[in-house]
């Protein structure tokens, strides 16, 4: 007997209604449910930040949020944040700066970033570790990523040529 | 829907989303054995690690008037529901207690601090949590609502254990009051940890009267040193009417084995938890002459 609750959220700008696990956490939802499989599943206990999407406009960990708590809700995950157009710059000068490999932290990473920008248009270099220090890299060593979210720090250039 | 088998879900739950604090309590005295869900960062990673298997979760996120703030009779009063985040971009709060906005960015990540709350950090009394050793170094309190209506609760009653304090089964935390800095007072704070965001291997929230260059009314609120937040009472005895200088700050870091029952945790011995507090002491205690 899976106990169920009826929910009704908006994703990615679209109405969605559907009925979940009460158990299911709002990342397993997105992923199996929908087939948004841009967020990522890793630790399941909020510490990877793989899982990282945005619920009412706030960065959150997906694994730490029950399907059923975003009913009523707006979830955006990185599959409708980068088809706005709204990670435009981080996503070339990630490019730019090769600070992603296998990409399974990537999104996390880039939703993170940019609250950070947004929150912070001018991060230092240690500013920017701190923030993006719940978002695990197993490829990289985080230079690059770094480097990527400090060539958008208003006012500088970075400090990698 | 088809799940990993070696992954980690939680075991099935009823889920109830009161909205009001009446039928919370309802739905409370009803289900002893329920989980309060607020924020989650805390609860939902025991229960996707299956080391809680409530038979009803209670989401008390609709729950209406847990997220004011106001300032009223020298008391600073806090919803239980506010985030981390919340009282880290609140004005009011840095006005009246700033070591609370201080702590908050301690705890966790952004992410986690985007829907942790203040009364399910205290509720959930981690002995490794910021807000339960700043509660008690501020002096503060705790507002409960249950079957028998609201009661307050010192913040030197509430803790008392592990994971333990005095909400009763049926009951809800909620809101959080300390008093208003008063003048004179400051506040410290610091934790070790080893990397941003970790769980602290050792924490001191600090409060206090300067005056002339003396401390009076030191409260020394530890964390992540014992089973529950601890303050050093003869720690800060040994510093009351003195100047916070190297050697009176050396002698109450001599008195900290008393105050402290440190538990130790892989990677951090109890030895080495103590000599944390006492370097946490002397940087905190330094917060405080600045």
């Amino acid at each position: 007997m899976e106990p169920m609750v009826d929910i009704q959220t908006m994703v990615n700008g679209t109405e969605v209604t559907a009925r979940v696990p009460a158990r299911q956490t709002l990342v397993d939802f997105l992923r199996y449910g929908l087939e948004l499989t841009g967020s990522h599943v890793g630790c399941e206990h909020g510490v990877c930040g793989a899982c990282t999407l945005r619920l009412d406009g706030d960065v959150v960990r997906g694994c730490l949020v029950l399907a059923a708590q975003a009913d009523g809700a707006r979830v955006e995950t990185i599959e409708g944040v980068s088809d706005a157009g709204e990670l435009a710059d981080l996503q070339a000068a990630f490019h730019a700066r090769n600070a992603l490999q296998c990409g399974f932290c990537t999104p996390g990473v880039l939703l993170t970033a940019q609250a950070l920008l947004e929150s912070n248009p001018a991060p230092s270099r240690a500013e920017i570790r701190a923030y993006l220090s719940g978002n695990y890299c197993r490829c990289t060593g985080y230079h690059a990523i770094v480097d990527a979210v400090e060539s958008l720090a208003v006012g500088g250039e970075g400090t990698v040529p | 829907m088809k799940w990993g088998s070696r992954a980690l879900k939680p075991a099935p739950f009823d889920f109830v989303r009161p909205s009001s604090i009446a039928e919370a309590l309802s739905v409370l005295s009803e289900h002893p054995e329920a989980a309060v869900l607020a924020g989650g960062q805390s609860l939902v990673p025991m229960l996707n690690m299956r080391l809680v298997a409530p038979s009803h979760v209670v989401d008390i996120g609709a729950l209406p008037g847990l997220k004011d703030v106001s300032v009223a009779d020298g008391w600073l009063c806090m919803g239980a529901l506010l985030r981390h985040r919340d009282v880290a971009n609140s004005p009011i709060i840095a006005a009246a207690a700033p070591l609370l906005g201080q702590a908050v960015l301690h705890i966790g990540h952004p992410a986690i601090r985007n829907r942790g709350t203040i009364g399910g950090s205290l509720a959930m009394a981690d002995p490794a949590a910021e807000l339960p050793a700043c509660l008690l170094a501020l002096g503060g309190r705790v507002e409960i609502v249950g079957p028998a209506g609201r009661r307050r609760v010192d913040a030197v009653a509430f803790f008392t254990g592990a994971y333990e304090t005095a909400l009763q089964p049926g009951e809800l935390l909620s809101a959080v009051e300390v008093p208003v800095a008063a003048p004179g007072y400051r506040s410290g704070f610091g934790e070790l940890a080893r990397r941003h965001g970790d769980y602290a291997l050792a924490g001191l929230a600090a409060h206090g009267r300067i005056d002339d260059g003396r401390v009076f009314d030191l409260r020394l609120g530890f964390f992540a040193a014992g089973d529950r937040p601890t303050l050093a009472t003869a720690a800060a005895g040994r510093l009351e009417g003195k100047d916070l200088s190297a050697a009176n700050i050396a002698d109450a870091v001599a008195a900290l084995g008393q105050d402290i029952q440190p538990v130790g945790q892989p990677g951090c011995g109890a030895e080495t938890k103590l000599h944390h507090c006492g370097v946490l002491a002397k940087r905190v205690l330094g917060q405080l002459a600045a």
